[in-house]
């Protein structure tokens, strides 16, 4: 599904990513965890596209391309998916809009028809309700006025209604409740099939305690130090990164 | 004013004059709102021209423009607003200007009685070499105790060579008013830009869609065909900016 090799960036110059190689294949659902500024999120950001992370070296290919040849929305269309740590607000634009746009958009770059009117509100209703949003925020302007964990939810809808190929997940349980992490959890859990693959970023075991990761990856200085299987996460939660990296 | 302007009168500083001068004199159009009516206009400039209208509104009677002004070289509305006992004016104006086009719009409201209220939204966006003005002066009189004035004027510049020029300027007399005003200069949100990116838009079409969004806030209030209508349009005018 997705194959990381030697992969180096930098943000405004600074070098971040070190070499990372990492293989999710399909069906799986791996994590990555590490300590703060060790290059999550800018891994997060590079395989999105997002301008001022600057690829140096090395590759990443997604489904047998080459993904960083393609333009943000190309890689959209393609089937990848970027769940933001923090989602922006866009006022004036309902989410309503901005979904039916995202997915006619995808959908015409493909090759597909378009959504008509009542197959997107049918795929939107059953999205909201799986993921516990009430209908009336799809409405409203894209994560304005939203909680933190609303604002979650939100990036769980957009990922079920666009059923991309491989999730990326930036800390999507941050700022959630118990009960709300439950229902994320569920969602993930409800994305997961033989064509699909997830990569979860995360600081916390918590949320591997819902969605059970097939591997564990610890990020550490721009690179893979570690990897394991899920019960990896218990171990660095008692001992901690650096004993693990030691 | 009969001479034509130069570049040290302040209301014409930003103006094109060579435009000014093939359109000079301007003839003032009288518009009376007698007392106790209510009327709204929506002007819609897209051929080079200046236009001057002196607009009185009688106590008690409500006036509403919207204006949306694009797609011309050169283009200058100026309004005249006279506000009496208890009358309100609303406005809401979305300049956009493309490649070397400029857009200006000038508005003087004066509260001449108490008790009067003036609400003015106006969006710009300028892309290309263009350059969108807006100048706003709101006078209150002696007499305009518990007058309610409000002016926000915000712009968005889609590349570097774009200019907006915002001059809001109060002039107040009485000494129990509400007058608030607020001008801002920026550009496109690149998270927001990104965010859509990622979800697969094209930057193209997020960009103007970004643009749509910004500028809905001078639509405010309007009945929802006609919302409709100038949507479309500006829909239809933001696919060929940038």
């Amino acid at each position: 599904m997705l194959v990381i090799d030697n992969l180096t960036a930098e943000v405004d110059g600074k070098p971040i990513l070190k070499g990372l190689t990492l293989t999710v294949n399909a069906g799986g659902v791996h994590a990555i965890m590490g300590p703060n500024g060790s290059g999550k999120s800018t891994l997060s950001y590079v395989l999105a596209g997002r301008a001022g992370y600057e690829v140096t070296g090395g590759s990443v290919t997604f489904r047998g391309e080459d993904l960083l040849a393609k333009a943000p929305h190309e890689r959209a269309a393609a089937g990848l998916f970027l769940g933001l740590q923090y989602p922006v607000e866009i006022p004036g634009v309902s989410n309503l809009l901005f979904l039916r746009t995202a997915l006619n958009a995808q959908r015409t770059l493909r090759g597909e028809a378009e959504a008509s009117g009542a197959e997107f509100m049918k795929l939107a209703k059953a999205a909201a309700e799986k993921l516990g949003l009430p209908f009336d925020m799809m409405k409203r302007a894209v994560n304005q006025g939203f909680s933190g964990g609303e604002k979650k939810r939100n990036e769980m809808v957009q990922m079920h209604i666009l059923r991309p190929h491989f999730a990326v997940l930036d800390e999507t349980d941050s700022g959630l409740d118990i009960d709300a992490l439950r229902v994320v959890s569920d969602g993930i859990n409800a994305m997961r099939g033989p064509d699909q693959a997830t990569l979860l970023i995360t600081h916390y075991q918590r949320l591997l305690d819902y969605v059970v990761p097939d591997s564990i990856h610890v990020l550490m200085d721009g690179r893979i130090v570690h990897s394991g299987g899920a019960e990896l996460a218990h171990k660095l939660e008692a001992e901690g990164y650096s004993a693990i990296a030691a | 004013m009969s001479a034509l302007p130069t570049r040290k009168d302040e209301a014409w500083r930003y103006s094109d004059l060579a435009a000014v001068a093939r359109h000079w004199p301007v003839a003032v159009e009288p518009v009376a709102v007698p007392a106790g009516e209510t009327q709204a206009s929506i002007i819609r400039a897209s051929d080079e021209a200046i236009r001057h209208l002196a607009i009185n509104i009688g106590a008690g009677a409500a006036y509403r423009v919207t204006i949306l002004d694009a797609g011309r070289s050169y283009g200058r509305i100026a309004l005249d607003v006279t506000l009496h006992d208890g009358a309100d004016f609303q406005l809401g104006a979305i300049l956009i200007g493309q490649g070397a086009q400029t857009i200006e719009l000038v508005t003087t409201v004066r509260h001449v009685g108490p008790g009067a209220t003036s609400r003015q939204i106006v969006r710009a966006v300028a892309g290309g070499t263009a350059t969108t003005s807006y100048l706003g002066q709101v006078a209150v009189a002696r007499e305009g105790q518990k007058t309610d004035a409000s002016q926000s004027f915000k712009a968005i510049l889609l590349n570097r060579g774009a200019t907006a020029n915002a001059k809001p300027e109060l002039e107040i007399f009485a000494d129990d008013v509400k007058c608030a005003h607020g001008a801002t200069v920026g550009e496109i949100d690149g998270q927001a830009l990104f965010y859509m990116t990622s979800r697969g838009i094209p930057p193209m079409q997020a960009r103007a869609l970004l643009t749509r969004a910004f500028l809905s806030d001078a639509l405010e209030g309007l009945d929802e065909a006609t919302t409709e209508a100038l949507d479309a349009e500006i829909s239809a005018l933001l696919g060929t900016a940038a």
